[in-house]
């Protein structure tokens, strides 16, 4: 392998240096500084004699005398079933004092886009226990559905929870208990030392990380870096989901991280920017990590991704979560209201959506009257959190007998059906059952949005007199 | 050059000067604008998109990782094109007409590989020609010669290609043919097989486009009743995400009554095509109960697929289209979704360094946009068959604000607008398009057509469903500040059946069997139902009834369940009598 020490320019993140073979696109680089530390980088533009190189770990140190070696390959995870347990950086290299990775294979973490015929369409419900997600947005293996956050606000505790708590009911007497439970990918992308303790500190306490591979990527960490992380943790999902089978399911945070090192590198290379200075291609990289989900054919495992990002100013149309919207399957909208009044988890079902729960849930996979239930209460919330601006203006008196009932369900619906604490696993008839319970608050021919067989099935005839007696839930 | 087109036909070999993502820079390359060439020792496919002096610049249509400067570039010297012929339809193919299930299967992998070329019609499979022709008739470019049945729905007709000369037929074949073999020879030495070649940028010609006059009946209430669209016209979806512009493309691809569906899915979900190559062989054409899949022809460059073919994408879908338009059909194009073409377009030229405007797309996004719009149309083919091809694209515009370049540039030539609205999406009032913003400027051309085969009063129908929805809209912003219950009730009232036209008119409900497809008349007949409660419920009004007697009867909520009711028919007559009735006895 030739060594050069040809660098003609550092600039960010970016290093230029003159070469005398063609070096190929893509292709992985060491950077030798002259304090003896290594560098490792990728080649971003390949020109006949001078290539620029993308370092990520800084390029502190580097100078004109710095060496810089091509590997002659792109950058490689090496993946094995051995991953589950062990704890990296967000380069790949073990942090945990374990034993060396001896690889299976290496693969190319530039994973190659799935064949959209080999695909196979996503409709196992996963029971995450959380009320807003499973009876409103609900999860299904092999989905993309981020959570929208703020800074401050606990889409840690949540992604945990669901993390600890997601399973796929099995049918009766099938296989042992332990297939509907999920390996767990954790990408870290510049979160705090605080935070990745609380995960952790989570992740050993319930002994999760067995069935975990931890990627972190820590604030104080390069920038740079987080351009790899994720890649790293999805071609291990990938591996892990189509080669071994397994039900993996992916958190990746912070995705703004993520996206502030790309506009970083794109500043360094003097490119012209899109939307807010984030690049132009910005849609398109984040579609090469979020497309990297799904089911195959005749193939056993799953990846579930659950990106989590913190909305700059929690603005949904700043370009982070506006582009993410736009490829993932969904979104679980955290609400900062709702976090002031104490609701656990602070889930704001109204802007949440989850693209695949059409398929997933109904008769023979949730329950029968799901949809019919998410879909009045959707309708029955957004009517009473409506009738909440006029309630400030003119007061409750003024309004009809309908409109009060309104407002008490949305009340309701918040304090009881959304509320749970991070701790709570419901079923999800629990769920529904409790869904049924707020909607018979409301007079039955309010009910348009549900089947007239199941009305008469499930609507409680007291509740609507009295007033929702939805403490006790009961189980099927 | 077309994916069934021998690769030997090189005329230059050119090698790599620089490497960036999908472009890539070749000296010594003798080639003109936008012929494929082949990159690199892989042999990627890739297109010319600029030529400086020595210098020409490639679109690269696959992953280019590796590829470093020196290797060679292979000039084809033909323009990027598409194999056209039987066999598209029931097929699945990525943004450069590789068919995905051949490319599985050669790449033995569900991950999409590089430098794997696979025709984009079977070249070895036969098909049963019938020819219309015979020997010693005179033949044009464009006529027909002869039927292949391709499905079960669809006959294919072999045409004289448009840039044949034509003349007389010399001899002619009857029987099962692979689709390179010729079936009909003229005397001037053409040979007429079943397939044709046919650069993808460039429109097939026809001999005039005429004034569509008949809607493309689409099966959704709001769009049938209010915004309709011609066959033959043009049409845009924009919307922030999560608003439903797939839902409802996708409901167009299942109901729409045109004969072929070109669904091009451009920079969007992996899994949304999934759904529909599992969905559509199940689902029965409304028009004939065949499997669906028998008039579709489906093009999935999804997101994570490389950008280049993102871009030639929705040329190959509407060269498609057009192909079938010239066989005299009905073809309905969807692309979904056009801003990630436009950003296509913006990403390569960004890599070009050209000059940029509006907000970074290229100078000449506006064209490009009006030249695919413009190649939609009602027309008269060469051959004298007529044909269509509507264009229905989403837009999807960052922060889901209109005011962008993709969305401006689109509205400046599509006649429909169907506007999603967030808030509406989040009542889940679905479809969530937007009554007040949406329009359609074919109604009263297709008025006529509504009249005779639905009801001679569909237009003041549909008139008094708009006006009421406007007297709602301006009602609704006193409410916000007094109150409901503030309102006279004769305003009340207004707001009532304002609520039954969004809830049970408007309101449809993709994902219920029962619903998903409404035929016109039950659009219709659920639009009067909910007037026969109007015209009553005034009337008691004026006679003194209290208003809560008149919305507290019990045939009211039932305006909602039209819908979703089998025998809509008997339903509709019931409850018209029951609205009546009820009323009725309340003075
Ligand atoms: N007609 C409808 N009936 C029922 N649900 C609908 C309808 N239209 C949209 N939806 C709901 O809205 C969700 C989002 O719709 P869709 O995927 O079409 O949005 P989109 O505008 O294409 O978003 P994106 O731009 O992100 O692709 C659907 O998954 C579905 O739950
Ligand atoms: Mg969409």
């Amino acid at each position: 392998m030739k060594e050069y020490q040809t660098i003609t320019e550092v600039s960010g993140p970016l290093v230029f240096a003159e070469v005398d073979e063609p070096i190929g696109y893509d292709e992985m680089v060491e950077i030798e500084t002259p304090s003896g530390e290594t560098k490792r980088g990728q080649v971003l533009e390949s020109e006949d004699g001078i290539v620029a190189i993308q370092v990520f770990e800084g390029t502190t140190g580097i100078d004109r005398n710095a060496s810089v070696r091509f590997l002659g390959e792109t950058l490689k995870m090496p993946v094995t079933e051995d991953l589950l347990g062990r704890v990296m950086d967000g380069s790949g290299n073990p942090i945990d004092g374990g034993p060396d990775i001896v690889p299976d294979e290496r693969r190319d973490i530039v994973g190659a886009a799935i064949n959209p015929y080999s695909r196979e369409y996503p409709e196992d419900f996963i029971q995450t226990g959380v009320s807003a997600i499973d009876g409103m947005n609900t999860l299904v293996r092999g989905q993309k559905l981020p959570i929208f956050s703020g800074s401050g606000l606990p889409h840690n505790d949540l992604a945990l929870q669901i993390a600890r708590q997601a399973t796929v009911p099995e049918e009766e007497g099938e296989g042992d208990d332990d297939e509907s439970e999920f390996a767990v990918i954790f990408g870290a992308m510049g979160i705090t030392q605080e935070e990745a303790n609380e995960f952790m500190d989570d992740f050993e306490r319930t002994g999760a990380l067995e069935r975990s591979v931890v990627f972190m990527n820590l604030a104080d960490d390069p920038a740079v870096e987080r351009t790899v992380t994720p890649r790293l943790a999805l071609t291990t999902a990938e591996y892990l989901a189509f080669d071994k089978g397994y039900h993996v399911l992916v958190v990746l945070t912070d995705m703004t991280n993520y996206c502030e090192a790309l506009r970083e590198i794109g500043a360094a290379r003097e490119e012209v920017p899109g939307r807010r200075g984030y690049p132009g291609y910005m849609y398109t990289d984040l579609a090469q990590l979020y497309e990297r989900a799904g089911r195959l054919k005749d193939r056993e495992g799953s990846v579930t991704q659950i990106p989590i990002l913190t909305m700059p100013g929690d603005d949904d149309t700043h370009p982070i979560p506006d582009l993410t919207g736009y490829i993932t399957e969904g979104q679980i909208m955290m609400d900062r209201p709702l976090h002031s009044q104490g609701i656990e988890p602070p889930v704001n079902v109204l802007p949440s959506l989850s693209r695949l729960m059409d398929d997933g849930i109904g008769e023979g996979l949730t329950r029968a009257d799901h949809a019919d239930v998410s879909d009045q209460m959707y309708a029955a919330y957004a009517e009473g959190e409506d009738l909440r601006d006029l309630v400030n203006i003119v007061g409750r008196e003024a309004l009809s007998e309908r409109d009060n009932k309104y407002l008490d369900f949305a009340d309701a619906f918040e304090e009881e059906f959304v509320e749970q604490g991070f701790d709570t696993n419901r079923t999800i008839d629990e769920t529904v059952e409790l869904g049924w319970d707020l909607l018979s608050t409301l007079p039955r021919t309010e009910l348009n949005r549900v089947d007239e067989d199941l009305i008469e099935e499930h609507y409680r005839e007291d509740a609507a007199a009295s007033d929702a007696e939805t403490e006790e839930v009961s189980a099927d | 050059m077309s994916q069934a087109t021998e690769t030997e036909t090189t005329e230059g070999t050119g090698r790599i000067k620089s490497v960036s993502g999908p472009v890539v820079k070749a000296v010594d390359l003798d080639a003109r604008m936008n012929d494929v060439v082949y990159v690199g020792d892989e042999g990627l496919m890739g297109e010319v998109i600029e030529i400086e002096g020595d210098v020409t610049t490639i679109q690269v249509y696959e992953e280019t990782s590796g590829v470093a400067p020196q290797e060679p570039v292979e000039n084809t010297g033909e323009p990027l094109s598409v194999d056209l012929g039987p066999g598209m339809l029931d097929a699945i193919y990525d943004g450069v007409q590789r068919p995905l299930d051949v490319l599985e299967e050669k790449m033995d992998s569900a991950f999409l590989d590089r430098g794997v070329d696979a025709p984009g019609i079977d070249l070895e499979k036969e098909w049963e020609f019938t020819p219309e022709v015979e020997v010693g008739d005179s033949v044009e470019a464009g006529d027909i010669v002869g039927v292949v049945p391709e499905t079960v729905t669809i006959d294919h007709k072999v045409m004289v290609p448009p840039d044949y000369e034509g003349g007389v037929v010399e001899s002619v074949e009857e029987g099962a043919f692979t689709v390179d073999d010729a079936v009909v020879t003229l005397e001037n030495g053409e040979e007429i097989s079943m397939r044709q070649e046919w650069p993808v940028r460039e429109k097939r010609p026809t001999i005039e486009k005429r004034t569509p006059r008949e809607p493309l009946v689409s099966g959704q209430r709001i769009l049938d009743g209010l915004f309709p669209i011609a066959k033959g016209g043009t049409a845009a979806i924009p919307g922030p995400f999560g608003s439903g512009k797939t839902v409802t493309q996708h409901s167009l691809a299942k109901f729409a009554d045109a004969d072929i569906v070109v669904y091009v899915g451009c920079g969007e979900r992996g899994n949304e095509m999934t759904e529909v190559i599992e969905d559509f062989p199940e689902l029965e054409d409304p028009k004939n109960g065949n499997s669906l899949m028998a008039r579709t022809s489906l093009i999935a460059n999804t997101s994570n697929m490389p950008v280049a073919a993102r871009e030639s994408c929705v040329y190959t879908g509407i060269t498609i289209a057009e192909y079938y338009r010239d066989m005299g059909y009905d073809v309905a194009l969807m692309a979904d979704s056009t801003s990630r073409w436009a950003e296509a377009m913006r990403e390569i030229s960004s890599r070009l360094e050209e000059m940029p405007g509006e907000e970074g797309y290229p100078a000449y996004l506006a064209a490009r946009l009006a030249e695919f719009y413009e190649r939609a149309g009602y027309f008269e083919n060469l051959n004298g068959t007529e044909g269509s091809v509507s264009a229905i694209g989403a837009v999807s515009p960052p922060g889901g604000d209109f005011s962008e370049p993709v969305t401006q540039n689109t509205l400046r030539i599509v006649k429909t607008f169907w506007a999603l609205d967030a808030d509406l999406a989040e009542r889940r009032h679905f479809p969530a398009i937007n009554w007040n913003e949406s329009y359609s400027l074919y109604q009263d051309q297709l008025d006529p057509w509504f009249k005779e085969n639905v009801a001679e009063d569909w237009p003041e129908r549909r008139q008094w469903a708009v006006d009421t929805l406007d007297e709602e809209g301006e009602l609704q912003e006193i409410v916000q500040l007094v109150g409901k219950d503030a309102l006279p009730e004769d305003q009340q009232l207004i707001l009532e059946v304002a609520r039954y036209l969004r809830e049970g008119y408007l309101q449809q409900n993709a994902f219920i069997d029962v619903d998903m497809y409404c035929p016109p008349e039950k659009t219709y007949a659920i639009l009067t139902t909910i007037q026969t409660f109007n015209d009553e419920a005034f009337d008691a009004l004026d006679a003194g009834v209290p208003i809560e007697d008149i919305t507290d009867i019990d045939a009211a909520p039932k305006l909602n369940r039209i819908a979703t009711q089998e025998d809509w028919e008997a339903y509709v007559d019931e409850l018209k009598s029951d609205i009546t009735e009820q009323i009725r006895s309340l003075y």
